[in-house]
C-alpha cells in the first residue's frame, strides 16, 4: 500500500461511518451487528415475555378462560420456548455480546469473516418472522421438544407447523455460521502475545459454547429434516406404522437440546466472570480452574441427554449411566460457583448494578443447579418428570440464571458500547424487582411440581391454585421489571453524559477498556500486544 | 409432595427426603457465603482488595467434597431405580393404552375386559367429584398385590402418571413399556397425562380405584357382563 492510500485509509477509517442502508442493513462490523444483534433480542424477548404474561394469567385462577382452546394454548408454549431460546437468550449473549467483544477483547479489528456475520444476522429476522406465523396459524401446539407424532402432519396438520421447523432450520444455520466465525477469529485473530491460556474468561466462554453449536447444531438439523421428510414426503423416520421410531426423534433432540442449554448458560458464565472480579478489583479466582471447568462442562454436556428421557422406556443400565454422568455436571459446575465466591472473597466489593445482577446470578444458578441434581436422578425424576418441578428447574437456570447474566453484561458493557452511562437508581430498581418478580413466579412451580402438576396444562384441579396465584403474580411483578428495564434504556439512550474510556476503573482489566466509549467505528488500527 | 401410597412413592420420598437436606444446606451455605462476602468485603470495610488467586488446597477440597456428596447421593439412587424398572413376582398385568383424549385399560389376565376411562366434563360434575381429576370409568387394582402396567398408544405421545404410587411411563405408539404399581391401602387414586398429547392434554386424567381383592373380582365380573352387553348389539348390527 502506498503511502497516499495509506492516509487515506486512516482518514476514512477512523469514524467514517457509512449511510443508514448500507451501515445497518447491508453491516459488515462487529459493532453494528452485535448492536442488532442486541436490539433483536430484546424483541424476542418482548413478545416471549408477552405469552408468558398471557399464560401467567390463563394459569391464575383454576377454570380461567382467556386462552380459549387447548391448541392455541399448546402453540403459545411452544412459541414462548422456542422465541425465548432462540431469539433473544441467544442472539443477545452470542450474536449480541460475542459480536461486540470477542474482538474488542481480543484486540481485533474485526471478525474473521465480516459478510458471514451479517447474513448470520439475516438469517434470524425471517426465521423470526416464520415462528410467529407458525403462532398466529395456531398450528405450532407440540411443545418447543417438537416430539412426533404429535409434530407429524397427521396430528399437526397445518402449515403453520412446517412454517415453525424451517425457522429452527434458519435460526440454526444462523447459529452455525456465526460460531464458525467464531472459531476461526478467536483461533487466528487474538492480538500478538495473547496466549490461549491468557483469554479472557468471556472468549473462553463463547470459544466453547460455538464448538457445542457447531457440533449439536448440525443434529437438530438432520432431526428435523427428517421430520419435514415425514410430514410432507411420506417418509417413516419417526412414525412407527413405517417401521420409524418416535423414540428416536426424541435421541436426536435431546443430543442437541442439552448441549443447547450449556450454550445459552456459558457465555454467561463469561461475562459474570468479568462483572464479578471488575467490581471486587481482583483478578478472578483460579483462573484456569475456571476455564477447564467450563470445557468439561461442555464435553460432559454432549453425554448426558438422555436424562430428559428417563420415562420414555429406555434401559434400566442406560438411565443408571445417564444419571451418573449427569450428576458429574455438578462438579465443575461447583468449581465455578465456588470460585466467582473466592473472587468476591478479600476483594473491595463494589455494589453496582452489574454486581447486583452477578451475585443474584450466583444465587439463582445455586438453587437451579441443586434441583438440576434431584432432576438428574433418574429414580426421583419417575415423578417430576414433565411436571412444575422441571419448568421451575429451568427456568432458575434460564429464564433466572442466562437472563440475570444478560442483564450484568448489559449494565457492565451498556456505557462502552453507547458511550451513555445507565442510570444507576433504574438499574437497582430493575434488579429488585427482576429479582423478587422472578423467584416469586418460580420458587412456588417447586411445590407444584411437587405435589404432581403437569406442565403445559391450560387448567389444571383445583387443588393447584394457591401457589399458581402467588406464581403468576411473581410474574406480573417480572414483567413490571422489563418495562422499568425499557425505561433504563430510554435515559440512557437520551442522556447527555459521556462517559471515560474506563468509567469502572483498575477493576476493568481487559482490552476492550483501552478503547474509547463508544469504540470507534474501526478500532485497532494498531494491534495491541498482550505482556 | 402428595402422600404415598406405595411401596415405590415410600422410597422416592425416602431418597428425596435425603436430597432436600442435602440441597438446602448447600444452597443456604452459599448463601451464607454471598451474604458474608457482601458484608465483609465490601468497599467500605475493605477499601484494599487482596490480589489472592491461587490456592490448590481449597480448589481440591472444592472439587473433592462436591464427588463426596455426589456419591453418597448416588448409590441409593442406584438402588431405587434398579427396585422401580421390573415388576417383581407381579400378581396380574394391565395394559394401560393412551388415545386423545382417554385411557383405555385392558385387563389381559381376566379374559382380556377392558374399560375405557373420560374425564367428566364441569358441567356433568356430580357434588363431590373432582374438575379434571375425576373420571367415567376408573382403572380398578386390588390392594396389595403387584400390578405390572404395560404402557403403549394409539396415537401420539402420553404419559401414564400417578405421583402417589410414585410412577410414570410415557405412553408411546408403536411401543410397549413396563412399570408396577401396588396400592398399600384402599382408596381412589388421582393421576394425570403427562406428556403433551394435543389440545385436551389436560382433560385425560387417570383415576385409579384401590378395592380388596373380593370387590375386585366382583367388578372384573361385571365388567366382563357389561363388555360383552356392550359388543352384542355391535355384532347383530353388523
Amino acid at each position: 500500500m502506498d503511502a497516499a492510500s495509506e492516509t487515506h485509509a486512516h482518514d476514512h477509517g477512523h469514524d467514517h461511518k457509512p449511510g443508514f442502508v448500507t451501515r445497518w442493513l447491508f453491516s459488515t462490523n462487529h459493532k453494528d451487528i452485535g448492536t442488532l444483534y442486541l436490539i433483536f433480542a430484546v424483541i424476542g424477548g418482548l413478545v416471549g415475555g408477552i405469552l408468558s404474561e398471557i399464560m401467567r394469567a390463563q394459569l391464575q385462577f383454576p377454570n380461567n378462560h382467556i386462552v380459549a382452546d387447548g391448541q392455541e394454548w399448546n402453540t403459545i408454549i411452544t412459541t414462548h420456548g422456542l422465541l425465548m431460546i432462540f431469539f433473544s437468550v441467544m442472539p443477545a449473549l452470542i450474536g449480541g455480546f460475542g459480536n461486540w467483544f470477542i474482538p474488542l477483547m481480543i484486540g481485533a479489528p474485526d471478525m474473521a469473516f465480516p459478510r458471514l456475520n451479517n447474513i448470520s444476522f439475516w438469517l434470524l429476522p425471517p426465521a423470526f418472522v416464520l415462528i410467529c406465523i407458525g403462532l398466529l396459524m395456531g398450528e405450532s401446539g407440540s411443545g418447543w421438544t417438537l416430539y412426533p407424532p404429535l409434530s407429524s402432519s397427521m396430528y399437526e396438520a397445518g402449515m403453520g407447523m412446517d412454517c415453525t421447523l424451517f425457522a429452527l432450520h434458519l435460526a440454526g444455520i444462523s447459529s452455525l455460521l456465526g460460531s464458525m466465525n467464531f472459531i476461526v477469529t478467536i483461533f487466528n485473530m487474538r492480538a500478538p502475545g495473547m496466549t490461549l491460556h491468557k483469554m479472557p474468561l468471556f472468549i473462553w466462554s463463547e470459544l466453547v459454547t460455538a464448538f457445542l453449536l457447531v457440533l449439536a447444531v448440525p443434529v437438530l438439523a438432520g432431526a428435523i429434516t427428517m421430520l419435514i421428510c415425514d410430514r410432507n414426503f411420506g417418509t417413516a423416520f419417526f412414525d412407527p406404522a413405517g417401521g420409524g421410531d418416535p423414540v428416536l426423534f426424541q435421541h436426536l433432540f435431546w443430543f442437541f437440546g442439552h448441549p443447547e442449554v450449556y450454550i445459552m448458560i456459558l457465555p454467561g458464565f463469561g461475562i459474570i466472570s468479568h462483572v464479578i472480579s471488575t467490581f471486587s478489583r481482583k483478578p478472578i479466582f483460579g483462573y484456569l480452574g475456571m476455564v477447564y471447568a467450563m470445557v468439561a462442562i461442555g464435553v460432559v454436556g454432549f453425554v448426558v441427554w438422555a436424562h430428559h428421557m428417563f420415562i420414555s422406556g429406555i434401559d434400566v443400565n442406560t438411565r443408571a449411566y445417564f444419571m451418573a454422568a449427569t450428576m458429574v455436571i455438578a462438579v465443575p459446575t461447583g468449581i465455578k460457583v465456588f470460585s466467582w465466591i473466592a473472587t468476591m472473597w478479600g476483594g473491595s466489593v463494589e455494589f453496582k448494578t452489574p454486581l447486583l445482577w452477578a451475585v443474584g446470578f450466583l444465587f439463582v444458578f445455586t438453587v437451579g443447579g441443586v434441583t438440576g441434581v434431584v432432576c438428574a436422578n433418574a429414580g426421583i425424576d419417575q415423578i417430576i418428570h414433565n411436571t412444575y418441578y422441571v419448568v421451575a428447574h429451568f427456568h432458575y437456570v434460564l429464564s433466572l440464571g442466562a437472563v440475570f447474566s444478560i442483564f450484568a453484561g448489559f449494565y457492565y458493557w451498556i456505557g462502552k458500547m453507547s458511550g451513555h452511562q445507565y442510570p444507576e437508581f433504574w438499574g437497582k430498581v430493575h434488579f429488585w424487582l427482576t429479582f423478587i418478580g422472578v423467584n416469586l413466579t418460580f420458587f412456588p412451580q417447586h411445590f407444584l411440581g411437587l405435589s404432581g402438576m403437569p406442565r403445559r396444562y391450560p387448567d389444571y384441579p383445583d387443588a393447584f391454585a394457591g401457589w399458581n396465584f402467588v406464581s403468576s403474580i411473581g410474574a406480573y411483578i417480572g414483567g413490571i421489571a422489563f418495562l422499568v428495564f425499557l425505561y433504563v434504556c430510554y435515559r440512557t439512550f437520551t442522556s447527555k453524559e459521556h462517559v471515560a474510556d474506563n468509567y469502572w476503573g483498575e477493576g476493568a482489566t481487559t482490552l476492550e477498556w483501552t478503547q474509547t466509549s463508544p469504540p470507534a467505528f474501526h478500532t485497532y488500527l494498531e494491534l495491541p500486544r498482550v505482556s | 409432595m402428595q402422600r404415598s401410597y406405595s411401596p415405590i412413592k415410600d422410597r422416592i420420598i425416602d431418597l428425596h427426603d435425603l436430597m432436600l437436606v442435602i440441597i438446602t444446606v448447600i444452597t443456604v451455605f452459599v448463601a451464607g457465603l454471598l451474604v458474608w462476602v457482601i458484608i465483609r468485603y465490601n468497599a467500605k470495610r475493605n477499601p484494599t482488595p487482596g490480589q489472592t488467586s491461587h490456592n490448590t488446597v481449597l480448589e481440591i477440597a472444592w472439587t473433592v467434597l462436591p464427588v463426596l456428596i455426589l456419591v453418597v447421593i448416588a448409590i441409593p439412587s442406584f438402588r431405587l431405580i434398579y427396585y422401580q424398572d421390573r415388576t417383581p413376582d407381579p400378581d396380574m398385568t394391565i395394559k394401560v393404552t393412551g388415545h386423545q383424549w382417554y385411557w383405555e385399560y385392558t385387563y389381559p389376565d381376566q379374559g382380556n375386559v377392558g374399560v375405557e376411562s373420560r374425564y367428566v366434563a364441569d358441567e356433568d360434575l356430580k357434588p363431590g367429584q373432582l374438575r379434571l381429576l375425576d373420571v367415567d370409568n376408573q382403572m380398578v387394582i386390588p390392594v396389595g398385590k403387584k400390578v405390572r402396567i404395560l404402557t403403549s398408544s394409539t396415537d401420539v405421545i402420553h404419559s401414564f402418571f400417578i405421583p402417589s404410587f410414585g410412577v410414570q411411563r410415557y405412553a408411546i405408539p408403536g411401543r410397549t413399556i413396563e412399570t408396577w404399581l401396588e396400592a398399600k391401602e384402599a382408596g381412589t387414586f388421582y393421576g394425570e397425562c403427562n406428556q403433551v398429547c394435543g389440545q385436551n392434554h389436560n382433560r385425560m386424567p387417570i383415576a385409579v380405584r384401590a378395592v380388596s381383592e373380593a370387590d375386585f373380582n366382583a367388578w372384573i365380573e361385571q365388567a366382563k357382563k357389561s363388555a360383552s352387553a356392550a359388543r352384542l348389539p355391535k355384532l347383530a348390527a353388523n
